[in-house]
């Protein structure tokens, strides 16, 4: 074999392992997608029915009586967390992208950036820590309820404010986990844009930040919004700060933003154990039917981002 | 002749003086709250690091380096080996394909299966590290019954690092000047004189900071963990399957939430080393990029 067929073997097998996780996936699911059908996804009960009860028969599929797999209430927290999220970090991250480009001087650049893409480095149970020992009691004690006085009129931000554990919480963390992956694309872009955009506006009599603003930044939104959805995808799968700050509801949906809440990354994590008490295994089956899902819905998203920013290189690398 | 001049002036130059203050306003506006986005941001990291550092040193003793865990308490040591182990052997096996499939796509791209593979790949990155976990914990620990053990944990590992080695070995072999290889092909040097002789070492500090930003990844995570390598309280006795072991992470995520303090100290000692690790990492990976960047730049200018 040639060097150059070994290496395309061995990249093909790299490229298969994302195809294979699918597959095998799809394969252990397969018994609770027909057991669940269509109501896995507008079902709000996971119930793993009597544990103490003989199995029986339904669609095909041994069960526990009374067993119900529905994972509304997990669609709607992780959408909920993402888009509580992105709110906030798609204009603190185009913010302190516009700062970091063109707000320090070149040679500081580096530096004042790695401050910022630290934040994507530290690991993800860390942040759990982090908001499970110091954020959880600062906003349930202090913040929430004064957002409830103040703020409690608008919907979704009166009612219990619980102990901090919740939706606000989770997205708040997440925010901070997002935000470097916008603010360090966005930057690198905005640097490398054509020096003449930049030399026309000025010609024309902006100012250093209306270049900025009104040429450069619109010349980059592929970009920005590429890297969002990259960001998107980030928060839909996160698992361990999320898990540690949510407050892992079950079965019921979120009525205000302080609610707990459960994401499908964070629930997979905190119901193995149960789940291994279901002896008709339909439990774990259904529980790789929610890993599946959350493949299928990263594999969309990441996959439309990417198309995305390849178009935009592209155009870049044509015009220079 | 000046006196026409100023008469064709378009209207909008004889800029009035509300229109100034607000050009003025908008542009203070911008600065002030581009600046305070990344003030909120480098807090927001400091609050992080403040928290973790503190509390961390303050739960560090020697036992913490010396003692395996015994229950909640005890030491550390069992699943600073473990991590070793799972982070070297995800390393390990994640290297040969992820450098060889870097290659493949710098060097051979034709167009058609490259793209493809550059597009499985990247979004082989973004499919969440739990759905890696819960895809080993039904194939490898359950299908071929390995249980919780360090090859499990370890393959785990290994397809979460794949794709950054894969595509840092790309960029990095990507910038090696073509003179190079056009030289060595002229001398008559094959495919694989040619990438393994001359790209490869070339870009070898490219490649190192790809490998050890994966590192530092595999240091850090947990989801792919727990279903795949377990949790054990014991030394490693050598098994590569069959035999549950122990990572600082884990250490992070059950011991908080423990009610006891001494429990939690172990919990915020691995914080301290994992974060550590991570951040020792990351500012090496800068230095070496950093000063390749920099060398590459005055290359040019002379």
């Amino acid at each position: 074999m040639t060097f150059r067929k070994f290496t395309a073997l061995l990249a093909c097998v790299a490229a298969a392992t994302l195809i294979v996780i699918v597959a095998f996936l799809a394969m252990h699911a397969w018994p609770a997608m027909r057991f669940n059908g269509l109501g896995f996804l507008t079902g709000n009960t996971w119930n793993l029915g009597s544990l103490y009860a003989n199995p029986i028969t339904v669609r095909g599929q041994q069960i526990l009586p009374g067993a119900h797999y529905g994972i509304l209430f997990l669609i709607v927290g992780t959408l909920l967390s993402t888009a509580i999220a992105l709110v906030f970090a798609v204009p603190v991250g185009v913010g302190a992208a516009l700062f970091l480009a063109e707000g320090v001087p070149r040679r500081m650049q580096t530096w004042f950036s790695f401050f910022v893409e630290l934040l994507a480095a530290i690991p993800s149970v860390v942040y759990g820590l982090w908001g499970y020992v110091v954020v959880i009691p600062f906003l349930g004690h202090h913040v929430f309820p004064l957002m409830k006085k103040w703020l409690g009129f608008l919907p979704f931000l009166g009612g219990p404010t619980g102990s901090g554990y919740g939706l606000l919480t989770a997205g708040f963390v997440l925010t901070l986990m997002i935000v470097p992956l916008i603010t360090a694309t966005l930057r690198d872009a905005l640097v490398s844009q054509p020096v003449e955009l930049r030399e026309g506006a000025v010609a024309l009599g902006a100012g250093r930040f209306e270049a900025l603003w009104t040429v450069l930044l619109p010349a980059t939104r592929r970009v920005l919004i590429g890297s969002s959805i990259l960001a998107t995808g980030r928060a839909l799968g996160e698992t361990m700060a999320v898990l540690m700050v949510s407050g892992n509801a079950l079965n019921y949906l979120p009525n205000n933003i302080y609610t707990p809440i459960s994401t499908m990354a964070s629930f997979i994590v905190s119901q193995l154990d149960s789940a291994l008490q279901d002896p008709t295994g339909m439990a774990v089956r259904s529980l790789a039917e929610v890993a599946l899902a959350l493949c299928l819905i990263s594999i969309v998203v990441n996959g439309f981002a990417r198309l995305l920013l390849y178009y935009e290189g592209r155009q870049r690398a044509r015009i220079l | 002749m000046g006196a026409t001049a100023t008469e064709f002036r378009p209207a909008s130059v004889h800029a009035s003086r509300a229109h100034v203050i607000r050009r003025h306003l908008f542009t203070y506006l911008g600065w002030g709250l581009s600046a305070l986005a990344f003030l909120l941001l480098g807090s927001a990291t400091v609050w992080i690091l403040v928290t973790v550092f503190h509390r961390g040193f303050s739960a560090l003793t020697f036992k913490v380096i010396t003692q395996v865990t015994v229950g909640t308490g005890g030491g550390l040591l069992n699943a600073i080996e473990g991590t070793a182990l799972l982070a070297f052997g995800g390393i390990l096996l994640a290297v040969p394909p992820g450098l060889a499939a870097g290659i493949y796509l710098a060097e051979f791209d034709d167009g058609l299966l490259a793209p493809l593979i550059r597009f499985l790949v990247d979004v082989l990155v973004g499919v969440p590290s739990i759905v890696i976990g819960y895809f080993g914990y039904v194939t490898m620990v359950v299908d071929i019954g390995w249980k919780f053990s360090l090859a499990a944990g370890s393959i785990a590992l290994a397809i979460i690092a794949l794709p950054y080695i894969c595509r840092t070995s790309e960029m990095a072999i990507r910038q090696v000047p073509n003179g190079l290889r056009e030289a060595a092909y002229a001398l008559g040097a094959g495919d694989a004189r040619v990438v393994m002789g001359i790209c490869v070492p070339v870009a070898l500090p490219g490649i190192l900071t790809g490998i050890l930003l994966a590192l530092a990844i595999a240091v850090g995570e947990t989801a792919p963990l727990i279903y795949t390598a377990g949790w054990s309280s014991f030394l490693w006795t050598g098994h590569l399957t069959n035999e549950p072991i122990g990572y600082l992470t884990y250490a992070i995520w059950a011991f908080i939430t423990e009610p006891f303090a001494g429990a939690h100290a172990l919990a915020y000692a691995a914080a301290l080393f994992v974060t550590l690790f991570v951040l020792v990492i990351g500012v090496a990976a800068r230095l070496l990029f950093d000063e390749n960047a920099g060398w590459r730049r005055r290359g040019q200018e002379r």
